[in-house]
């Protein structure tokens, strides 16, 4: 297998307006990780996830998806909202909320939908367990149920990479569990970014752990070390509780930071 | 009854009149659809607003104002329309104010123009029964284009509308799509006025669908039922208005706002039965 990464990420920094959010990220993800992302709430996990996107454009530094430029090579990400800033009554239906999953990029090319996509669509409902809400409105399911129709709509797209910001944090342990397998099977051919503030599921089922509070502490190792984990705690609960961020970080990072 | 409104139809103004009524209610119906749920019915307000500034402007040159309107209801769309996609709440105030320029332009350059001016009435008050032949191919091709374009980019619409951010992420011509409904906004808003006038056009392109929605939940379901139920509004209140020699636009509007009222009615029912 080659060793291409699939996101490679070099000395980038970004925000919002003059709002400087990730200082000096590196980060490479290859097409066999299975990569979580914890850190405390503000840190910039998302803002992390629209600059892989396309939707942040970086002030400083490179990015590249699948040896692309992000807006590029985005199609060949799923992509799981953190939530749905959406109209609640928004009248779509399950299904048509899947099939934007299969959307072609040219305003009339998406007149009709082939079998094959009707075919995609039942099967990515099917892996989370919701084909039979397929007619049910987007406003008649809960908020779990929301989730796993948008990790559908991500899997629908076949993607190389997967990133899914929280997609468990309303989703009931049952149902989280069956997305964990779910997801672990899915890593045979498909990398996976996965953001969570669940340590417990993070630490039982992703690959390598980073943590992200402004900037990326990530050692790219395929195990977890009870180091990593210190860090992972620490990251969280330290930062929150003095607001310096970056203070608390650098120790780390000199032992940490990989190139 | 039968006899009374063959004898009604019997007019070729109104045969016109209620021709016109049905193109109208398709292109409202449709394009309403997309206001309510992109939730810009005040974008729409401001585009019909800012089109009589078009037609002030056009009377002042000596142009046809239909010409005036159309334009300046292109631009001021896409303007707002820009705005809006911006910051959801920073366009709200330039809404406002191109809403007030549009009517201050319009009234100013209509008052720098000398003559009769009765005709201007028709732009804010609507003039249905006066409608032209040529006025008549102009509204059905603008149907006809706002269908097409529905038909044809119907899941590209639906996405942008329920989720901007994944069809970006999906390279779908987000842009392109959003700029197409705005200038079929405009399109729609201008080709309206014509009827109900200028500030009853807003009333037409939001309560048809306002009325759809709480029965269907599926956009081209909403899309063709407020096309019947603005077409069914048209018809009726043409009649109404013949027989009681009130004004057009105003009975239609009534009619529609009763109805819009008894929906309400419904989905709190329908609410409490759930419950
Ligand atoms: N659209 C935006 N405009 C301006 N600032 C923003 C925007 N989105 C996020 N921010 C700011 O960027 C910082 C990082 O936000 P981000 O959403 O990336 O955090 P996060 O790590 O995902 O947090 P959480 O765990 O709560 O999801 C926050 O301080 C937030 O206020
Ligand atoms: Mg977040």
């Amino acid at each position: 297998m080659q060793n291409k990464a699939v996101i490679s990420i070099k000395n980038l920094w970004a925000g919002y307006d003059s709002d400087t959010i990730l200082e000096d990220v590196s980060f490479e993800m290859f097409q066999e990780d299975y990569v979580g992302l914890i850190g405390p709430n503000g840190g910039g996990k998302t803002t992390l996830i629209r600059v892989i996107l396309g939707l942040v454009k970086p002030d400083r530094g490179t990015i590249s998806v699948m040896g692309m430029e992000p807006y590029q090579g985005r199609k060949h990400i799923g992509y799981v909202p953190q939530f749905q800033v959406e109209d609640k009554q928004f009248p779509i239906s399950v299904w048509d909320v899947v099939a934007m999953g299969r959307l072609r990029p040219s305003i009339f090319a998406n007149f009709r939908m082939s079998s094959s996509d009707k075919q995609a669509i039942e099967t990515a409902l099917d892996q989370t367990g919701m084909l039979e809400f397929r007619n049910r409105t987007m406003n008649e399911l809960s908020g779990g149920q929301r989730q796993r129709v948008y990790i559908s709509r991500a899997l629908v797209t076949e993607p190389k990479i997967l990133l899914l910001d929280e997609p468990t944090s309303s989703v009931d342990s049952h149902s989280s569990t069956q997305l964990y397998d779910l997801l672990a099977k899915l890593n045979d051919h498909i990398a996976i970014l996965l953001i969570s503030h669940d340590l417990t599921a993070i630490s039982t089922y992703v690959k390598t752990i980073g943590c992200v509070n402004r900037r990326l502490v990530y050692s790219g190792t395929k195990e977890i070390t009870s180091d990593m984990l210190d860090i992972a705690y620490e990251c969280p609960v330290d930062l929150v509780a003095h607001g310096l961020p970056h203070r608390v970080l650098p120790s780390h990072q000199e032992g940490h930071q990989h190139d | 009854m039968i006899e009374q409104l063959s004898t009604i139809f019997s007019y070729e103004f109104m045969r016109n009149a209620l021709l016109a009524s049905m193109w109208i209610s398709l292109a409202c119906g449709i394009v309403g659809t997309l206001v309510v749920l992109n939730r810009i019915v005040s974008l729409s307000g401001g585009i019909a607003h800012a089109a009589y500034g078009g037609v002030g402007l056009a009377y002042y040159l000596g142009q046809d104002p239909m010409l005036g309107a159309l334009l300046f209801s292109t631009v001021s769309a896409l303007v707002m329309g820009t705005a809006h996609r911006k910051s959801k709440t920073g366009a709200d105030t330039l809404i406002g104010v191109m809403w007030s320029i549009g009517m201050a332009v319009g009234i100013i350059f209509i008052s720098l123009t000398p003559g009769y001016k009765a005709n201007l009435m028709s732009y804010l008050f609507g003039s249905i029964l006066a409608v032209s032949s040529n006025d008549l191919k102009l509204m059905a091709l603008i149907a006809f284009v706002v269908l097409a374009f529905v038909i044809l980019s119907y899941r590209s619409l639906l996405a942008i509308s329920y989720d901007e951010t994944f069809s970006t992420v999906r390279n779908v011509q987000v842009n392109l799509i959003y700029l197409s409904m705005l200038v079929l906004i405009g399109l729609t808003v201008v080709v309206s006025m014509r009827m109900v006038g200028l500030i009853l056009v807003i009333a037409l392109l939001s309560i048809p669908p306002a009325v759809a929605r709480v029965f269907l939940k599926d956009m081209r379901g909403i899309m063709l039922l407020s096309f019947i139920l603005s077409a069914i509004f048209c018809a009726l209140g043409l009649v109404i208005s013949f027989l009681t020699n009130i004004q057009t636009g105003p009975v239609i509007i009534l009619l529609a706002s009763t109805a819009y009222l008894i929906s309400l009615l419904v989905r709190q029912l329908l609410t409490a039965k759930r419950q």
